[in-house]
């Protein structure tokens, strides 16, 4: 029994972290209804600015952590201007081809101003198992994972209030339904866009120092991008809390099956299953979870 | 108005200058060269590793021009095409560069075990030699049914039974094996599953028990694997990863509390890509490797001298990595083929058939290594028609936190069955594509 909580545990704690990345879709398409595939690739470039940063100035990480910041909303209003400023009106499927042109582009950037030597990112917490909980309950339970797991939560409840309860939160979801309508009633489409952008940026900076002290600040950060789509898919596109429930969801469901299904079947399954489980979930439920039922007038 | 004298001295001078540049450069132009096509990464996933291996590729092609002017008089040239360790771009810089110049280019090295599969049926038909150090298909040691591909030094399996016995050593003899619980921690790839047949005849040999676990690509969340592990409670744990899996694999062993000390990697797990990125979690960790780190040898001396002295070398930060001196030695060992082609066919710029006599006819002992400045970094080579490889050892280091410490000698796994199963495999994959195994000569 005491496995299979271990299993779980470990899931739902992974979970967490793919939810961190999908947080950073759920925003730019919430104020765009765009699926903005270069989001892994500015995970990437957050993280690798700021242990850039760090390692050519000897900074400590609270001034790497607002200078890198301050460079992630750079990207986020350069964006703007550039990229999606021209394709106002356009069709999403043509936003959407130019995220993928700007997901090429932020990768090859950061390799060339950061090169592409692996770089330790140290936030001073050891991914180790917490002795208490070893002790009293045999469980392995991950100090990282934990921290990982709050910051998330206070990532979510601020998102959370920052939609729901602000004037700017408000306009997003406006821009997010109708761009002419939302211009129309005096919604400053360019300053949303650079203002969600540069939160998206935010959210990539934040999941690509969890990742990056977890695994090492390197290429392989733009994968975890892969991690976060079934998340999206099963917890609705539109909702934050369904980036987090979906993500709580795929990472116990992809552990368990790796785990009591995998043996059967030669193992190596987990990287699959979440994509086969939100499949299954798109039959059911094909606006995920949370997301916003739309029922178009024909 | 006269020209003041300064102004007609400097006018001299740059006439003099021009002249003398002028020919020496028309002396450079003139020297035959032998180009080396380069299928080489930077960027991307596994671009870290690229540029470490082709970091010291080039700097040492730059020390033979630099230092020696050349192989006997014939300069090297070289063109890097990126191909981002992908199978398709791979094939598309080998179709580059093998028309690139008359005599071809050289000899590839692929660096990558699915680029070398895409291009195996072309080697042959191009007349172009692969050289795959320490990757690639491993019954390609047997050089009557793969004439065109050298995987030099050791292939996979000589790694696996290097491993294995390792371990022995460590346990106290192969006899202490009996009864032990060893894991396979794979890349989920046929990469990662080239040890497979022979780590499962080991167990069957010494009696350990064997779990093999697979971790999906890339590898960079491995809790499960980890966990599976943990209640299997393995004796030791070997890591058969590359890239971001490695650095994974050694967090989440120390998040599941299983030591260090008990896990050894193959050479492709063993560099500072992986040890730097996992930070103190690597510490105590083993692995193999082909050629030894460290800057302490004279040849790294000659090129921090002649290429980074003179402004001409890569990033120096790389200097001395088990990557960059790796790709050093496979640099080394392409121009010593060129060298020993010549020796036939006369020196002047060598085409691929003559440099495939070249690698199939490589002697380098000790005294050669050492006068060529590699002293203990690698061990001696000698390849024949039956043994495309030429060395089958491997040597352990340890992690002590800030850098790779030696932890064994050369050593050789099982020799004797990892050269039944080369050739019994070989000889399949003859009979499957109606090749008839004989030596090919000059």
């Amino acid at each position: 029994m005491s496995f299979f909580l271990e299993v779980l545990i470990g899931g739902l704690l992974a979970g967490v972290m793919y939810s961190l990345v999908a947080l950073g879709f759920v925003l730019i398409y919430k104020a765009s209804g765009v699926f903005n595939f270069a989001q892994g690739a500015m995970v990437f470039f957050a993280a690798l600015t700021f242990t850039g940063l760090q390692e050519a100035w000897q900074l400590p990480l609270w001034l790497a952590f607002v200078l890198t910041l301050g460079v992630m909303v750079g990207v986020g209003i350069a964006t703007e201007r550039v990229v999606l400023r021209p394709l106002v009106n356009q069709p999403q499927i043509t936003l959407f081809m130019a995220t993928i042109g700007l997901a090429f582009f932020i990768e090859g950037v950061a390799q060339l101003v950061w090169g592409t030597n692996i770089r330790r990112l140290d936030l001073g917490l050891q991914d180790e198992p917490i002795e208490a909980v070893m002790e009293r309950f045999n469980l392995l339970v991950s100090k990282f994972d934990l921290v990982a797991a709050l910051v998330a939560g206070a990532l979510v409840t601020v998102l959370a209030v920052f939609f729901n309860k602000t004037r700017i939160g408000r306009a997003l979801r406006a821009v997010a339904d109708d761009h002419q309508a939302a211009l129309a009633v005096g919604i400053p489409l360019k300053q949303i866009w650079a203002i969600v952008w540069s939160v998206a940026g935010f959210v990539a900076l934040v999941a690509g120092l969890l990742w990056g002290a977890r695994n090492g600040v390197q290429f392989a950060l733009t994968f975890v991008a892969l991690k976060a789509l079934p998340v999206l898919i099963l917890g609705g596109f539109e909702s934050i809390l369904g980036a987090i429930v979906g993500g709580l969801i795929i990472g116990a469901a992809e552990k368990l099956a790796e785990v009591y299904l995998g043996q059967y079947v030669g193992g190596g399954i987990e990287g699959w299953f979440a994509y086969a489980l939100a499949l299954l979930f798109l039959l059911i439920r094909p606006e995920g979870l949370f997301g916003e039922r739309h029922i178009d007038r024909v | 108005m006269k020209t003041p004298w300064f102004q007609r001295s400097l006018a001299a001078a740059a006439f003099a200058l021009a002249i003398v540049g002028g020919v020496a450069t028309d002396a450079v132009a003139q020297q035959p060269t032998q180009f080396i096509g380069i299928t080489g990464y930077r960027v991307g996933p596994y671009g870290a590793n690229g540029a470490a291996f082709f970091g010291g590729f080039i700097d040492y092609l730059n020390l033979v021009n630099e230092r020696d002017g050349g192989v006997n008089g014939v300069r090297l040239t070289w063109e890097e095409c990126e191909t981002e360790y992908n199978n398709t771009k791979g094939v598309e810089c080998y179709e580059r560069l093998k028309t690139k110049v008359a005599t071809g280019p050289t000899a590839i090295h692929p660096m990558s075990t699915g680029i070398t599969y895409a291009i195996l049926d072309k080697a042959p038909v191009d007349k172009i030699p692969l050289i795959t150090m320490g990757y690639g298909r491993t019954d390609a040691t047997d050089g009557r049914v793969f004439p065109w591909v050298f995987p030099l030094l050791s292939n996979y399996w000589d790694n696996a039974t290097g491993i294995v016995k390792f371990i022995a050593e460590k346990e106290g003899g192969e006899d202490k094996l009996k009864g032990k619980k060893l894991v396979l921690l794979y890349h989920d790839s046929a990469y990662g599953k080239e040890p497979q047949p022979v780590m499962e005849a080991e167990a069957k040999k010494l009696g350990f028990e064997l779990k093999m676990i697979p971790v999906p690509h890339p590898g960079n969340e491995q809790q499960s694997q980890w966990l599976q592990i943990r209640q299997y409670k393995p004796d030791w744990v070997v890591l058969w990863g590359w890239g971001v899996m490695n650095a994974t694999a050694l967090q989440t062993a120390q998040k599941t509390g299983f030591p260090r000390e008990k896990m050894v990697g193959n050479w492709w797990a063993g560099s500072e890509v992986d040890t730097q990125a996992a930070g103190p979690a690597a510490t105590g960790y083993y692995a193999a490797t082909l050629a030894l780190a460290g800057k302490n040898y004279p040849v790294v001396a000659d090129i921090e001298k002649f290429v980074y002295g003179r402004s001409k070398g890569g990033d120096a930060k790389l200097v001395g990595t088990v990557l960059w001196n790796r790709g050093m030695a496979a640099a080394m060992f392409t121009v010593e083929a060129v060298r020993k082609a010549q020796e036939k066919y006369g020196k002047k710029p060598m085409t691929g058939e003559q440099v495939r006599w070249g690698i199939e006819n490589l002697d380098i002992n000790a005294g050669r290594l050492k006068s060529l400045g590699f002293n203990t970094m690698l061990p001696p080579v000698k390849t024949s028609c039956t043994d495309h490889g030429g060395a089958g050892v491997v040597r352990f280091q340890q992690w002590t936190g800030t850098e790779w410490k030696i932890a064994s000698d050369w050593m050789n796994g099982d020799r004797a069955m990892v050269r039944r199963m080369v050739e019994e495999s070989a000889a399949k994959y003859a009979t499957e594509k109606g090749i008839k195994p004989a030596c090919m000569g000059s």
